[in-house]
């Protein structure tokens, strides 16, 4: 059993006999008696590595690992590059704290400013963050920037993911913010009129349908009516459809797993957050800005901490402490791995993907509906969908969200760069078969 | 020192995602398409690679030497993790796989949360906060849900003592709670007598650690609960200094209502360069029914995601938590065991010890012996005797490839340097670390100007830090 302590008992003795102390238990004989623990921890006791990598390894092959993915839904199955995988496992990067001593930690800092450049330029916008923790996350986090002091309410798409509506529901009531949803028509957000107490306008983009939004249109009615608008994006959509500085938004934010994170049964993701110049002050969490040594060279820090808790405590725009520092390292070097023309390729292979599979599905009989989808669709099957997914993954195949619940109608399918005309064809039959 | 982007040539690549298989059956609409360039640099593999390379020497790890950032626990993160939290049944599912899909996702979960139930004296855990300060939050949470559905709306107040770390009352904040800070006595713990005056009808709760940010156990903290929980209020744990208690002491016997835990920094899962970290919620049976959703739940057929808490304060985070960090602290628990975990603790009280004992001639004041896991410098004689401030010494600290203590917290002791070593360092490195310590202070007390310019040994010296907020350059 290891416990990766180094002291030997020996050694022990002789610490102990410099500090003063008899023995270890004179160390915690302070401890009022009876909040010391009668007896052992009521766990098991440890193993040795071997013992507890083949008890991790049961574990692990409980779970289903499926070859053919086509479930979305706010996780997805991309490519990861294998100079990735490696370039991120690098001890150091992995074993660093936060870059508090930038004179020893230029390497990280260079690596989240090259970030928050990537993300300006993904996004086209003025300034991005050093990350926050997932998509969800950042929209409740875009909400509480906009916040303004004669107004109350945020007007939310309604179609928008509900896992993050749900973490926007928590944030707002946490802050005492009124929620509104918005109306939908024909799978696409809805708004008709925007209350004069309304303060910020949240939408997706594709959305949960996977339609592509009138983003334009929806960042102006915003601006008509004196709110600010926060675009939650797919990142992968950026490098295709027009971005969140194109069409003027105030905030961008969204989930950048796609670049390089495994779906890993939902964690750990990266939230980004962007926004327009004039809301710099506002963004949370770690910046980095570059700056110069005493000798005038280059220097990279951690800067406007003046935002931050450890220094406003209650003042603080947000608590948020930490970022996901190595997973927006991740995005950077799978942005940097892929470059241009390798992004637009995972874009398009998502979108021509996603249209081909709608379109066997139809040729099958299967009713899709809404027609202008970026990757994902839905489709709405006559009986519960429960026995169709059952059937798909009999077969190997995991099937699109059951976005009902597994006795509903309809389900959401997602393809990715990763699917193939064979593997697509062979489930429209498995899909139309079952219809 | 350049950035990715001066490697970049046009037509340049490296990977190369899957060819289209599918004719294109539709194309988009012109009017929805992006105009801009996309802007990311074109490399090649090779001078990818070497980029990073460089990066990586600019960076310092666990792995690289000795980081004793008090409230941190920088202990040694074990490689075993690494590889399990990799293996494809761990890394290749999604989160919305049907239940029975998942089975050992959903166990391990279950089986994490019960160990640190035990670990803490908790009824019940949520694996969903990603980090420390989101914890606070959600345990903040738990707690105005609780006082809403007794309908008590007088319960405004979260009071937060002086030392507290600021993610304490920013997430109380966040809640909508007023901050009411506790003053410390002048041994450095909550001020019984004045916490009397402060505890009222409008108390909603007390954030504590325990031991304290001072690295001391505050031996009244039951007398504490009772005040707290004498007026209606409930007792809220920071979990950062967890590691100096395990199988020692426990949160739920002290009297706490909720805890969050740090698994990066009590359960060895490393740090990431700042994160991604993962920040459990536990809590007593009081607060349980306004834990977040899903719930994991364990029946005859197994495991399952239960969304059906009418009370529950909502998401604080897309689906379930930091899965793979989970599996991380998961498989340290299970090789520390009960005993395994009791040593550490031990040991991380031992070894701050050992280093207090060498350096406490140096400090202002010593509040207590022994401490606990981490002892505070105050450094304040040193500066008006020589002009070296905390911030010379650590700075110099780095000339000698170690990392610098935390400076300057808790915010109670001037001139701070917070030592925290964690057990998983020899003797030899904290007495050659010990040595250099004591000799960067004897340099300090006979002058050696030098140490105002340190470091000079790193590949930059300080940074302008004023310059850098003031015309902030925040991309390439």
């Amino acid at each position: 059993m290891a416990s990766y302590v180094p002291s030997t008992n020996e050694e022990r003795l002789e610490m102990l006999n410099k500090t003063g102390f008899s023995e270890m238990e004179s160390l915690f004989a302070h401890i009022p008696a009876n909040l010391r623990l009668d007896g052992k921890l009521d766990i098991e006791e440890g193993m040795s590595e071997a013992d507890a990598e083949r008890k991790l390894s049961d574990l692990a092959s409980k779970n289903t690992v499926f070859r053919h993915i086509f479930k979305g839904a706010g996780a997805y199955n991309h490519y990861i590059p294998a100079v990735v995988s490696s370039m991120v496992s690098r001890n150091e990067f992995v074993t660093a704290y936060t870059p508090y001593q930038a004179e020893i930690s230029q390497g990280v800092l260079k690596s989240i400013f090259e970030y928050q450049s990537m993300i300006c330029r993904l996004l086209d916008m003025d300034v991005a963050n050093a990350s926050v923790y997932d998509g969800g996350s950042a929209a409740g986090e875009a909400v509480l920037m906009c916040a303004e002091r004669k107004k109350n309410t945020v007007l939310m798409s309604s179609c928008m993911n509900p896992q993050t509506k749900m973490v926007v529901r928590t944030y707002c009531r946490s802050y005492g913010f009124n929620l509104v949803e918005t109306e939908e028509e024909n799978g696409r957000t809805k708004i008709d009129k925007i209350g004069e107490d309304v303060f910020a306008v949240i939408f997706s983009q594709p959305n949960y349908y996977g339609c592509i939004e009138n983003s334009e249109e929806i960042v102006d009615k915003a601006h008509n009516s004196g709110a600010k608008c926060i675009m939650s994006v797919y990142p992968v959509a950026m490098s295709m459809l027009k971005t969140p500085g194109e069409v003027g938004a105030d905030v961008a934010v969204g989930d950048g797993q796609p670049f390089g994170m495994p779906m890993a049964f939902g964690g750990p993701y990266l939230g980004f957050m962007a926004a327009t110049q004039a809301m710099m002050r506002k963004l949370p969490g770690r910046i980095v800005g570059k700056t110069e040594d005493h000798s005038g060279r280059d220097a990279y820090v951690l800067t406007l901490q003046a935002r931050e808790q450890h220094i406003k405590r209650e003042r603080a725009s947000s608590s948020i402490c930490s970022n996901q520092a190595l997973c927006a390292l991740t995005a950077t070097v799978y942005m940097s791995a892929m470059g241009k023309a390798g992004l637009k390729e995972v874009a398009e292979g998502c979108y021509y993907n996603a249209h081909y599979l709608a379109d066997m599905f139809r040729k099958k009989g299967i009713e899709v509906e809404y027609d202008n989808f970026f990757s994902e669709f839905v489709t709405c099957h006559k009986k519960s969908v429960r026995e169709l997914s059952a059937k798909c993954m009999e077969a190997g195949f995991m099937p699109g969200h059951a976005i009902d619940g597994p006795d509903g109608k309809r389900i959401l399918w997602c393809t990715t760069e990763m699917n193939y005309k064979e593997e697509m064809d062979k489930l429209a039959e498995i899909v139309g078969g079952a219809e | 020192m350049s950035l990715i982007f001066d490697y970049s040539q046009q037509g340049r690549r490296c990977s190369a995602p899957p060819v289209l298989t599918v004719p294109k059956i539709t194309e988009p609409d012109p009017s929805e398409l992006r105009n801009t360039d996309i802007g990311m640099p074109e490399v090649a593999e090779v001078d990818l690679v070497r980029h990073y390379m460089e990066f990586s020497k600019q960076a310092f790890g666990v792995d690289d030497g000795f980081y004793p950032l008090g409230s941190c626990t920088m202990k040694y993160n074990p490689k075993l993790n690494e590889r399990t939290a990799a293996f494809q049944g761990f890394t290749d599912i999604h989160p919305l796989q049907s239940p029975e899909t998942v089975q050992g996702a959903l166990e391990l979960m279950y089986d994490l949360q019960e160990k640190l139930c035990r670990i803490t004296g908790m009824d019940a855990m949520t694996l969903q906060p990603a980090a420390g300060a989101h914890g606070e939050w959600t345990g903040l949470q738990l707690i105005a849900a609780y006082h809403r559905k007794r309908k008590d709306t007088k319960r405004t107040n979260v009071l937060v003592p002086d030392s507290a770390h600021g993610t304490n009352p920013a997430s109380a904040a966040m809640v909508g709670f007023n901050i009411v800070n506790i003053p410390s006595d002048e041994n450095g713990l909550v001020d019984v007598e004045k916490l009397k005056n402060y505890a009222d009808e409008n108390t909603a709760a007390l954030m504590l650690t325990n031991p304290n940010t001072l690295g001391l156990f505050d031996t009244n903290i039951e007398k504490i609960a009772e005040i707290i929980h004498g007026v209606g209020g409930l007792l809220y744990y920071d979990g950062a200094n967890l590691n100096a208690v395990m199988g020692i002491s426990r949160p739920g016997d002290m009297g706490f209502d909720a805890v969050h835990l740090n698994l990066h920094k009590t359960f060895s899962t490393p740090h990431g360069g700042g994160g991604p970290g993962s920040g459990p919620v536990g809590c007593k049976k009081n607060l349980q029914e306004f834990l977040p959703v899903p719930v994991i739940e364990k029946n005859k057929d197994g495991f399952l995601l239960s969304y059906d808490r009418p009370d529950s304060i909502g998401k604080v985070k897309n689906f379930y938590g930091n899965f793979s960090v989970c599996v991380k602290a998961y498989t340290y628990i299970t090789v520390l065991g009960a005993s395994g975990l009791k040593e550490a603790s031990e040991n991380a009280v031992l070894n701050a010890n050992y280093m207090l004992s060498s350096l406490r001639e140096y400090s202002d004041m010593i509040y207590h012996d022994p401490c606990m896991h981490e002892f505070v410098l105050g450094l304040e004689s040193l500066k008006k005797e020589t002009g070296m401030s905390a911030l010379d010494i650590a700075k110099t600290i780095l000339d000698y490839g170690i990392h610098p203590p935390t400076m300057y917290f808790p915010l109670i002791v001037h001139e701070a340097l917070m030592f925290e070593p964690t057990e998983t360092e020899s003797k030899e490195t904290l007495d050659r670390v010990i040595r250099i310590i004591i000799s960067i202070f004897e340099r300090a007390k006979s002058d050696d100007e030098t140490l105002h310019d340190s470091p000079s040994a790193t590949i930059i010296g300080r940074p302008d830090e004023v310059k850098a907020a003031r015309n902030p350059v925040l991309k390439y």
